[in-house]
């Protein structure tokens, strides 16, 4: 991953920042600059809140060169709350936990580190639903 | 007639793991093949279809490379890239080449050496068919959106993961009789559900090989291919759609609309209609892929395209052979050239190899997880 486009989608990573088309409203993740729905060009920054729904997942045993390091990891599609559907890494999750339908929230992680270029280049992940008790 | 395009030659190299052959000896020696089969030896353009040359072995230009090397001269020549689809794609710029009247002969060649890198820079390359910048950044290989669809599939129609292994083993099935098969041997439904797990849900044995390979086809027209032969092969449909890049972004994650979109093209060209077909190649890279093509190309109803398998119909002798020679799992998948294999494969076929009787025949090559597919139909011109 080189350091300028790792730089340049920062923002929408580590935001959920997607778009939204200012004429007939259709949400996008990633960003669309063309609206999918109805080829509009009006559109503006959508900030996503991060929760949604496993769609389909699974775990990987033969990653690509720059994620090895990683295994072992899940990957699912996660349509979120907004509707648009996201692939995302599942963290915080053994892998026989997961299933369709399960609710999961986007955490800010590292998703890879040794690369060429030695960049830490970091994004979201999502993980099931923690529910917090305060003293 | 004099309209219609055919194909008139024929090479398909041996697939598998060449360490002593590069990408240019694997391209010249399918189409000499090809020179051979047809009866020429020249030809007015070359197509070659190709997926990832420069990161597999970093070379680009291979038009002008193998133009070069296998002696045709200061033709046009070009590369076509559509991921796994490349081959597919090739073809149809072919046809077009030949069909606009701009060339009397044309040269279609799909070729990749894949087996230069180790498997895990493989993986990688492969993963460069999707969206790189939000599917692959985030780990997703490309057997595991193959996975995530497949998962996806069995929840929504309620088929077990059993029930699309038997596509590996039909496939096999036809490979000891294909001279370029990689794999030619038969294998079990129990070998194909034990085998390790990539990608949960899919095992190895879903999974076509990685390897390399060429395949040669030329092109003329109809009336030019007559002086040849009596019963020449007619290119009598193509069809070629696009899809959401992402598998993310399709409002349904278990139809490959691109293949519902130019399989309609190909039989609206062709004036044909599924029943007619007799045999099919399908891009089976991975089991799943069956399933949605015979049923996202009209020949089954949604959620049933493992039926006909199961009922043992797609073997030869059955209503609806399927990849005859192997397909992409028992040939192999050199990417860029799986579409001129199995159009190659489908003349052999409708030529007649001895095993099926067969008038009409298309094929379909998919280029990443459907983000681009074509669709040809070929039939015998007796």
């Amino acid at each position: 991953m080189d350091v300028p486009r790792h730089w340049r989608e920062q923002i929408k990573r580590y935001r959920l920042m997607g778009s939204k088309c200012r004429d007939c409203g259709k949400l996008s993740y990633p960003y669309r600059t063309v609206c999918p729905k109805c080829r509009s060009r009006n559109y503006e920054d959508y900030q996503f809140i991060g929760r949604g729904k496993i769609l389909t997942f699974t775990n990987i045993n033969s990653p690509p060169k720059e994620h090895k390091y990683n295994l072992p990891y899940a990957v699912a599609l996660v349509e979120l709350m907004e509707g648009p559907v996201i692939t995302a890494q599942i963290t915080d999750a053994r892998a026989e936990e997961l299933e369709i339908g399960m609710e999961v929230e986007m955490v800010t992680r590292k998703i890879m580190e040794y690369n060429d270029d030695g960049i830490i280049c970091y994004g979201y992940k999502f993980r099931p639903i923690v529910e917090y008790s305060h003293p | 007639m004099e309209d219609n395009v055919a194909v008139i030659g024929v090479g398909l190299g041996k697939v598998g793991e060449h360490w002593e052959k590069s990408l240019r000896d694997l391209a010249i020696e399918s189409i000499w093949m090809a020179f051979e089969d047809s009866g020429i030896d020249k030809v007015d353009a070359l197509y070659v279809g190709n997926m990832s040359s420069g990161q597999f072995i970093e070379q680009e230009h291979l038009g002008a490379l193998i133009a070069d090397f296998a002696g045709l001269g200061p033709i046009p020549a070009v590369k076509v890239e559509a991921a796994c689809g490349s081959g597919g794609a090739a073809f149809i710029e072919g046809y077009m080449g030949v069909k606009s009247g701009m060339y009397d002969y044309v040269l279609v060649t799909g070729v990749e050496k894949m087996t230069d890198v180790l498997p895990s820079k493989t993986t990688s390359i492969l993963a460069n068919a999707s969206d790189r910048d939000y599917e692959a950044f985030n780990g997703v290989s490309f057997v595991a959106l193959n996975a995530l669809v497949m998962r996806r599939y069995m929840h929504e129609f309620n088929v077990k993961r059993e029930e699309l292994s038997i596509f590996p083993v039909i496939s096999h099935k036809n490979a000891p009789f294909s001279k370029h098969a990689m794999y030619r041997k038969e294998i079990t439904l129990e070998s194909v559900v034990n085998s390790p797990i990539i990608a949960d849900p899919l095992t190895l044995m879903d999974c076509a090989p990685i390897c390399d390979g060429a395949a040669s086809v030329i092109l003329c027209s109809e009336k030019k291919a007559r002086e040849f032969t009596d019963t020449p092969i007619i290119v009598s449909g193509l069809g070629l759609a696009t899809d959401t890049l992402g598998v993310h972004d399709r409002s349904q994650m278990t139809t490959l609309s691109a293949a519902v979109d130019a399989s309609k093209k190909a039989y609206k060209m062709s004036g044909l209609s599924p029943k007619d077909m007799d045999i099919l190649e399908i891009h089976d890279a991975f089991s799943i892929m069956s399933a949605l093509s015979i049923e996202d190309m009209g020949f089954a109803k949604k959620g049933e395209g493992t039926k006909m398998a199961l009922e043992g119909q797609h073997y030869i002798g059955g209503d609806l052979p399927i990849n005859l020679y192997g397909g992409l799992k028992a040939r192999g998948h050199p990417v860029g050239a799986t579409g001129v294999y199995q159009i190659g494969e489908l003349v052999y076929s409708l030529r007649g190899d001895g095993r099926v009787d067969a008038e009409r025949g298309l094929a379909e090559n998919i280029g990443g997880s459907g983000a681009t597919i074509s669709v040809c139909i070929l039939e015998r011109g007796d």
